[in-house]
């Protein structure tokens, strides 16, 4: 069972989408999981043949729990799990007491038509019942994703803030180079193809990371481990409710039409509930951009392991002082919240100040 | 197209984006994103959905008028060839 996020201590394993025999490439998706947060699509890390599938469908193990064995092309097999998960004895996502599996018998019910009410949706004695009496459809409680999302993030941001020793600094940046060269380059594209401020201001936050490496990884184990890629997670509400932060991978190598174009699949998969495995486990630094709402400076929390966070508050027209003239100058404040265990202020500063100056030349973003 | 189809077609789209919101309780006069919690991702998807759905080329320039349903409906009515006005 992968680490979907930082604070993810089991996941249930809601499908499988291979069998034991299928071949797998790396990064092929296998299963679908559900967290706390999201049902994810876990990618498999390694290729080769499926031998054997661990974890039954509908069944919660820990992190770190085997799922599957696979064995590499020419590879000897691989020894057999100590304590492999029986499968359930009928269909996916049942998990019923034997009481209520030998009364689903005596009445001839097929459990995976039957929608538990119990603790984790298990079947209780009178869901089979009811189902036998053709009463009540029994309509599976939808899991609280919500509440269960809230759990997920007071318990991120709780260790955030207990263990990491943050702080927070602020730079106003002037966007109007920006703004001017995104209007001329969206007035020549289709709809379609077009650019918002948000990618300009990501991928001036990776290429800085890239530059400050202090600002990009984990802290972890007592010492600060950068990460040689930068993968910026954007921080991306939910509709009803709740946030999710999936990465972006190697933003900082991707032309700003590339990571557009992911921008917009990612804030749809996030909110469709479709996010993959690699896109919620690593992320490296963290980006949230909360201008839409009129907020004028965000003042992050960060998500553990990671390091740093950057905000961005509403890009605006203000009155600003440009040689000797008060002229309206459309500009954004920009915040950094950092870990000050993996860097100082000094740095900080400097990382802020990159992001500055990338944004002054938005051509070369 | 009418104006009161043009409406409709207008809040389809925007049903896909914002699925919980009510289109009963969208009054036409006032700012549509502050209304639905629309972010500027959200809104262009919707004009994607409506350059989709009308073939409408909507230029950023022209986003200021897309503000209110009333503006939207009045808007789409002078761009799109052949609508009733």
């Amino acid at each position: 069972m992968p680490s979907l996020g930082a604070d993810m201590e089991a996941g249930t394993l809601v499908k499988w989408l291979v069998h034991s025999g299928d071949t797998v490439r790396k990064g092929d998706i296998v299963a679908v999981v559900a967290t706390e947060k999201a049902d994810v699509d876990v990618e498999v890390f390694a290729g080769g043949k499926i031998e054997t599938l661990h974890v039954a469908e509908g069944q919660k193990v820990p992190v770190g729990a085997l799922l599957a064995t696979i064995r590499g092309e020419g590879e000897p097999a691989v020894a057999a799990p100590t304590a492999p998960v029986p499968a359930p004895p009928s269909g996916p996502r049942a998990i019923a007491s034997p009481a209520a599996r030998r009364r689903a018998a005596e009445l001839g019910v097929d459990l995976s038509r039957v929608s538990g009410t119990g603790p984790d949706g298990s079947i209780t004695l009178s869901d089979i019942e009811a189902t036998a009496s053709g009463g009540r459809p029994s309509p599976a409680p939808a899991p609280d994703r919500s509440a269960a999302m809230r759990r997920a993030i007071a318990a991120a941001m709780t260790r955030s803030h207990r263990e990491i020793p943050h702080y927070y600094l602020g730079t106003e940046i002037d966007l109007g180079a920006a703004l001017r060269w995104l209007a001329a380059e969206n007035a020549k594209r289709p709809v379609t193809e077009r650019i918002l401020p948000a990618a300009l201001m990501l991928k001036a936050v990776a290429l800085a990371a890239r530059e400050i490496p202090e600002m990009n990884g984990f802290w972890q184990d007592g010492s600060f481990r950068p990460s040689a890629s930068v993968h910026p997670g954007v921080a991306i509400s939910l509709r009803d409710g709740g946030l999710v932060a999936p990465a972006i991978h190697d933003a900082d190598r991707q032309s700003l039409e590339e990571l557009m174009k992911q921008l917009r699949d990612l804030v749809g998969r996030a909110r469709a509930g479709t996010l993959r495995s690699s896109e919620v486990s690593d992320p490296t630094i963290t980006v949230t951009n909360l201008g839409d709402l009129g907020v004028e400076t965000v003042y992050g929390v960060i998500f553990p392991p990671q390091v740093a966070l950057v905000g961005f508050g509403r890009v605006a027209e203000r009155p600003r002082v440009r040689d000797t003239a008060i002229l309206p100058v459309s500009t954004v404040f920009a915040t950094l919240a950092a870990d000050h265990r993996a860097s100082d202020g000094h740095r900080g500063g400097l990382f802020l100040a990159s992001i500055d100056r990338l944004l002054q030349k938005p051509e070369t973003l | 197209m009418t104006e009161p189809e043009l409406r409709e077609l207008a809040l389809r789209v925007l049903r896909k984006i914002a699925p919980e919101a009510d289109p009963a309780r969208i009054d036409p006069r006032e700012d549509l994103r502050e209304q639905l919690d629309l972010d500027s991702m959200d809104f262009l998807n919707f004009v994607i959905g409506l350059h989709e759905a009308l073939g409408v080329d909507i230029p950023e320039a022209d986003y200021a008028r897309l503000s209110s349903l009333d503006g939207i409906a009045q808007y789409l009515g002078e761009k799109v060839p052949g609508a009733a006005r």
